[in-house]
């Protein structure tokens, strides 16, 4: 078997097409065995997601390998970026179960239709070629647009599904119309081969059209500003493990495809995006500081502070450097804990057997409920940036990178959001600590609760063990350039 | 002088049949016409030399989506006369501003200086003298084989969603085995009753 893979040149593509297989047969599994539970298919899941990180990790070799004839590269980037996707589908796949049990929305496919998404994550981050950005970009939204609808019975989930769904397929056709003028100018879908083209001719007004375009969809998919609105109803709308996951997962794939299609086939152009960039970031980061004041809702708010930190990532990307890119990965790495940390809370709110969303449930929390208010306390500290906890350090690296490049108005407009959005996050430590409690919320199931504490306990240690994290980051960032 | 002859033709009959698409009274008869434009644009790729996806177009567009869009149209009760009321009276407004972005375009475009060696800077695949289908034939299962292998993945995916998304289990719906029809024997359907003559049925 393993011959027939090298033959065909798909060796470095074997987690990919391991979880994929392992998808259909548990599809199958859930049509066919009578016996079969959501549950079990669920635990087969997260096993499987386990296993294939496992084989990233061991067993997909070191150094850069290409598959396909160049459409698909492993290298240290990614490989670093899919364990994480990989941690965060199996995290926030864990945390749905009972969720979904209780609410009356388990399926078999559930759980497939979250491996299938991972599979298109997976070849997002790993995509070498316009082909494979826009089919493992398509793969994984087709899964999220689903998803998002999981609960057909509600009108809010299927506002979410649908909004999601139209507005995904427009930025879709912005990402193809810019893919398609790239490829008439450079004659190329190859990244490699586009770099060495664009090295050669150097840009012009179309390469740059279709850069924008680019850019556009994958800011869509990132959720960055202006390309922003579906986040906060699609987040609303959406059953909370499912909000859970689109935090997460499909987040840590969007900038890993942004970092490499910025830097790898355009990089010798890099001074044309670079604006380009910049000014999504500040959008992003300003209007994720603001709008995100006046919400009541607890799942909106995460959406406008989800568009803030990808603002606060892009930061890196707009550096334009390795030390850039360290920040990105080093970011989105404490992000995606910080992030399903705060949604395990969000699962956790329950009170008489009814899931509640409001920020104002959770006044009183810290007399209800010590453990999980000193959690989110520290985990909305962590997302202020606040010293010693873990989101100091994604945003100490992505603004000391754009200062080394020279991007002193955005670091500067960057920590003025930053304090901005540190009024919201402490309003919900005051809500938490200081309001009059209400009642108090039902036992918490044990992996919502699991996830809870190892959240707490990443925002909270970060700083101990961040070394090992850092040199692996600024290897697989070293290994884009 | 006959492909003259032929891109006049089709190009003119696609533009008609295009206009009377969106003109047409009867949704049927726009949904016709919509096919029609579709075998003239077909008959475009093929003077192009592109016999492959000229035949796609027909049997995709016309044998699928051209057919599904006739069945919603006569399934569903949407009175598109109704809808479109005053749609033609946007049409001088439309015009105008369709013209201005016309010269617009052309002040544009006439200015624009094309680089004398484009052709060298873009570069197309050269075909030599085997046909379209078998050049794709050649690549599709070999070269692209992962992208084919992801679009049959992409297509699951659809499929999975639409089937969740819209198949529910109705417990009390009655269902027609066959099996259990055909493995009826006298046993099981017939019962037999001695009736007293003159006593009827119980």
């Amino acid at each position: 078997m393993i011959p027939l893979f090298q033959q065909i040149g798909a060796a470095a593509a074997l987690p990919e097409i391991v979880l994929a297989i392992l998808a259909m047969i548990l599809l199958m599994e859930g049509v066919f065995s009578k016996s079969i539970t959501p549950g079990a298919i669920r635990v087969a899941a997260i096993a499987a997601f386990i296993v294939v990180a496992g084989m990233i990790v061991w067993k997909s070799g070191t150094g850069t390998v290409t598959a396909f004839g160049g459409a698909f590269v492993a290298d240290p980037f990614a490989r670093f970026m899919k364990v994480l996707a990989l941690l965060g589908s199996a995290i926030a796949l864990a945390m749905s179960g009972r969720f979904l049990a209780r609410t009356k929305m388990d399926s078999n496919e559930y759980p497939v239709l979250i491996m299938l998404a991972t599979v298109g994550m997976l070849i997002m981050i790993s995509a070498n070629d316009l082909i494979t950005l826009y089919m493992g970009l398509e793969m994984q939204s087709l899964a999220l647009y689903v998803v998002a609808a999981i609960n057909r019975d509600s009108a809010k989930s299927s506002e979410a599904g649908l909004k999601y769904f139209i507005l995904g397929s427009l930025s879709s056709g912005m990402l193809l119309y810019g893919a398609s003028l790239v490829y008439g100018l450079t004659g190329h879908t190859g990244f490699t081969d586009i770099g060495t083209a664009l090295a050669v001719s150097g840009s012009n007004l179309g390469i740059i059209f279709g850069i924008v375009f680019i850019i556009a969809g994958l800011a869509f998919k990132v959720s960055a500003v202006p390309f922003h609105m579906w986040t906060p109803d699609v987040y609303e709308g959406a059953p909370s493990p499912v909000t859970a996951f689109f935090a997460a997962a499909p987040k840590i794939a969007a900038i890993a495809l942004f970092c490499r299609v910025m830097v790898g086939p355009f990089s010798a152009i890099s001074h044309d995006w670079q604006q380009i960039v910049v000014f999504v970031s500040i959008a992003s980061m300003v209007l994720g500081a603001f709008a995100a004041i006046g919400q009541t809702n607890i799942k909106r708010l995460l959406a406008y502070s989800s568009i803030a930190n990808m603002g606060f990532a892009l930061v890196g990307l707009a550096a334009g450097s390795v030390e850039g890119i360290q920040g990105v990965i080093v970011y989105m790495l404490i992000y995606l804990v910080t992030t399903l940390g705060v949604f395990a809370c969000v699962i956790a709110m329950r009170r008489k057997g009814v899931y509640v969303e409001n920020i104002s449930d959770l006044s009183g929390l810290a007399r209800n409920n010590k453990g999980h208010a000193f959690v989110l306390a520290m985990l909305m500290f962590s997302l202020t940036g606040i010293p010693p906890l873990a989101g100091f350090f994604g945003k100490y690296f992505v603004f000391l990178a754009a200062i080394h490049s020279g991007l002193f108005a955005l670091a500067v407009i960057g920590v003025l959001a930053s304090v901005v959005g540190a009024y919201y996050y402490l309003r919900i430590i005051k809500i938490m600590y200081f309001d009059a409690p209400a009642e108090a919320f039902d036992q918490t199931d044990t992996e919502v609760n699991w996830v809870i504490y190892a959240a707490g306990a990443f925002a909270l240690l970060f700083a101990i063990f961040a070394q090992p994290l850092l040199q692996l980051a600024a290897g697989a960032a070293a290994s884009l350039y | 002088m006959a492909i003259t002859f032929f891109f006049y033709l089709f190009s003119l009959a696609a533009i008609a049949s295009a206009m009377l698409v969106i003109t047409a009274r009867n949704p049927v008869h726009s949904v016709l016409f919509l096919i029609l434009c579709f075998f003239n644009a077909a008959g475009l790729f093929v003077l192009l030399g592109a016999e492959f996806l000229a035949m796609i177009l027909v049997v995709v567009y016309v044998g699928a989506v051209a057919v599904l869009f006739l069945f919603v149209v006569m399934m569903l009760d949407v009175d598109f006369v109704e809808l479109r009321e005053g749609f033609l009276d946007y049409l001088p407004i439309g015009g105008v501003i369709g013209l201005i972005l016309l010269v617009e375009m052309i002040l544009l475009v006439g200015t624009w200086a094309i680089a004398p060696d484009l052709i060298a800077h873009t570069s197309t695949p050269t075909v030599g003298d085997i046909s379209n289908t078998q050049a794709i034939g050649q690549v599709l299962y070999t070269k692209y084989v992962f992208f084919f292998q992801m679009a049959g993945l992409i297509l699951l995916i659809a499929m999975i969603g639409a089937i969740v998304l819209t198949m529910r289990h109705k417990p009390n719906v009655k269902r027609q085995v066959i099996a259990d029809q055909v493995a009826r024997g006298p046993a099981t359907a017939v019962e037999i009753k001695n009736v007293e003559s003159g006593e009827g049925l119980q």
